[in-house]
């Protein structure tokens, strides 16, 4: 059993601020983490080799300090782990993003499952796990909050959706992304964490993945971001609490004082 | 302060503080309210690999010593030292097995407590028995291929909680001080039973329980060393165990400076933080004058001891007495600066007074490590035959 984990170097969303000048998020000074949703990932895969035994490998495409997001996944008993970078990658939509990721995978081969958080918590589009099975042509479920091996090709995943939780029994290769509700991530343990310092991690360009330069990056991308911009604070809102009938309450007379016709 | 760690030690600080920071705090005050044994957290420090740092790599530890096991103490003890205290006391049990115990009996049960598969316990306080060990009345009399303990032991750290025991016994009552062995008992043994579970003032996540031995018959390859060595393991576990005592001391203090000073930089009286306040100022300097001095002071006994020396006992006393009376100073003053608030248990200081009281009374309370100190002060002063006035 081979389990991938794609992995993401994010800003610390606890200490991000925007400046106000140019609306751009200020990473000076600001610590790099692993996004939070895909240290759940790695926890799934994890539990997935405790119980029945498997290799775990962390992918991640970023710059070359994403080396160090990688080592912290080896701490937590990651076997392996690949960094997909070079120049080429730079600037890339969620669509290059996944054309890049998904080369990685295929050029890995065995692969059983492929493993994603649910969303970055600075992109937030969810759309790299499902752009990254629609390209190696795998089923996928999103959102999974359990997973469990059925029979040597075959696995459960249990889905938590707005309107309730589906089970459903994939193929595998398939990919998942998964919610917090799969566990708490574990801490690392001593001796994972000094194989990990001593790991040697490859980097794979966009040659090794026998990708052309034009169909990754910003040249690859569909998308480009034109303007970031906050957007303007509202002035009017108000935050109602207590018990559901405190707030229709609260809210009669909030609407009743803004003289709504009729109330 | 940079202490010149190797990687590896950094490593070690970093992971019991990543515990301490996610695992513990977030629990501590429920299990303390709820005399709880912190099992979900010793989980933890077993798969970080934790509980066999200072255990030599032949039988599944870490191959470390005192200091990398005081670094960790240090860290968890920051957190809570109910929690740090029932780890360090496995360690307390595995000393007595880690010093004289046979190959059979270090192959047996180190892997399993370097593993934290199984805890450790450390069996020698009675009733009437505390700062005088000699007045032990638990007996093992040899009978065949076994010894019979009976008697009772109490206020036994991660009694009922643990499964392997090193217990003090008089085996030969007409020899005195050299009539006493240590054994190794297991939870399940028959005749081995736990009385009363202890309410206390503080550290109360961890288990203080009696142990009651009633004609518990084990075998004879469980007597630790020689019979007659029990008071000599006892002492030579002390000179180790005691560093990680004032470990956790440190721990502590830096715990309650943590939340004075950033409590006393928020709090507002009198329209100014009450940090810009001479008094606050001159009570959180001497607080970290403390803590540090308390800090290098361990670390350099711990060290020291990592290097086998002969002369251990009078260093891991004042080690022992050093930090554990700077915790308690600490977190009476960290009380202090945060007042009324501090008195609450909304805030941890609180628990963190009623925790550091236990540093000055177990493993040997502080005066008894004056003593030792003063008594290592008279036959050194006799070897010299120089006069200094």
């Amino acid at each position: 059993m081979h389990i991938v984990v794609c992995i993401k170097q994010v800003p610390d969303t606890k200490n991000v601020r925007i400046d106000p000048d140019t609306h751009t998020l200020v990473r000076q000074g600001v610590e790099s983490i692993i996004n939070p949703f895909d240290l759940f990932a790695v926890e799934a895969a994890l539990q997935i080799k405790d119980s029945m035994g498997a290799r775990v490998t962390t992918i991640t495409m970023g710059p070359p300090q994403a080396t160090e997001a990688l080592r912290d996944t080896l701490a937590l008993g990651v076997d392996d782990a690949v960094l997909l970078c070079d120049r080429a990658f730079a600037g890339a939509d969620t669509w290059a993003t996944s054309t890049t990721v998904s080369a990685a995978i295929r050029k890995m081969g065995d692969v059983d499952i492929v493993l994603c958080g649910k969303q970055a918590v600075d992109g937030d589009t969810a759309q790299v796990g499902p752009e990254v099975a629609t390209l190696l042509d795998i089923p996928y479920a999103t959102f999974v909050k359990k997973i469990e091996m059925l029979d040597g090709s075959h696995l459960k995943a249990v889905r938590q959706t707005d309107d309730g939780v589906e089970v459903w029994k994939l193929p595998m290769p398939s990919l998942l992304t998964v919610i917090k509700e799969i566990g708490e991530p574990r801490v690392p343990s001593l001796r994972n964490k000094m194989r990990a310092k001593k790991a040697e991690i490859p980097n794979w360009g966009a040659a090794d993945l026998g990708l052309d330069p034009d169909s990754v990056g910003l040249r690859g991308s569909f998308t480009q971001v034109v303007r970031v911009f906050s957007p303007p604070r509202r002035s009017n809102r108000i935050q109602i609490e207590g018990s559901v009938e405190e707030q229709a309450e609260q809210l009669f007379q909030y609407l009743k004082n803004c003289r709504v016709p009729g109330l | 302060m940079d202490y010149f760690l190797t990687e590896e030690q950094k490593m070690i600080q970093e992971l019991a503080g990543q515990i301490a920071r996610e695992k513990i705090r977030p629990v501590r005050a429920q299990l303390d309210e709820k005399e709880e044994f912190p099992w979900e957290v010793m989980k933890i420090l077993a798969q970080a690999d934790l509980f066999g740092l200072y255990i030599p790599e032949e039988y599944g530890g870490m191959g470390g010593g005192i200091f990398e096991n005081c670094l960790a103490v240090e860290k968890l003890g920051e957190a809570c030292i109910g929690i740090a205290t029932s780890f360090a006391a496995s360690g307390l049990g595995a000393y007595p097995i880690l010093l004289h115990g046979s190959e059979d009996l270090k192959q047996q049960y180190l892997p399993q407590i370097a593993s934290g598969k199984r805890l450790a316990a450390f069996g020698l306080t009675e009733s009437g028995a505390g700062s005088d060990v000699s007045g032990i009345k638990t007996t093992a009399v040899r009978d065949g291929d076994h010894y019979i303990l009976n008697g009772t032991k109490q206020w036994i750290t991660n009694g009922g909680e643990s499964e392997i025991y090193s217990v003090l016994a008089i085996t030969d009552r007409s020899k005195g001080a050299r009539g006493a062995s240590f054994f190794v008992l297991e939870k399940g043994d028959p005749g081995f039973s736990f009385g009363k579970k202890e309410k206390k003032l503080g550290i109360r996540a961890s288990a203080t329980r009696e142990l009651v031995f009633q004609d518990c018959r084990i075998p004879k390859e469980r007597l630790i060393g020689r019979e007659g060595m029990g008071f000599v393991i006892a002492m030579k576990t002390f000179d180790k165990s005691r560093p990680g005592i004032g470990a956790l001391g440190v721990g502590l203090a830096q715990g309650a400076l943590d939340v004075a000073v950033e409590y006393a930089r928020k709090r507002v009286q009198f329209d100014k933080p009450i940090i810009s306040f001479q008094a606050i100022q001159h009570k959180l300097a001497d607080m970290a004058i403390k803590t540090e001095a308390a800090r290098s002071l361990i670390y350099s006994i711990a060290r020291y001891m990592d290097t086998e020396p002969t002369d251990v006992s009078k260093y891991a006393a004042m080690g022992k007495v050093f930090a554990g009376d700077v915790a308690m100073e600490v977190a009476t003053n960290a009380v202090q600066v945060l007042g009324g608030y501090g008195y609450m248990q909304d805030y941890p200081v609180e628990k963190m007074m009623r925790d550091a009281k236990i540093l000055q009374i177990y493993e040997g309370t502080n005066e008894i490590q004056r003593n030792i100190i003063g008594q290592e002060l008279n036959k050194e002063y006799g070897r010299i035959k120089e006069s200094f006035f």
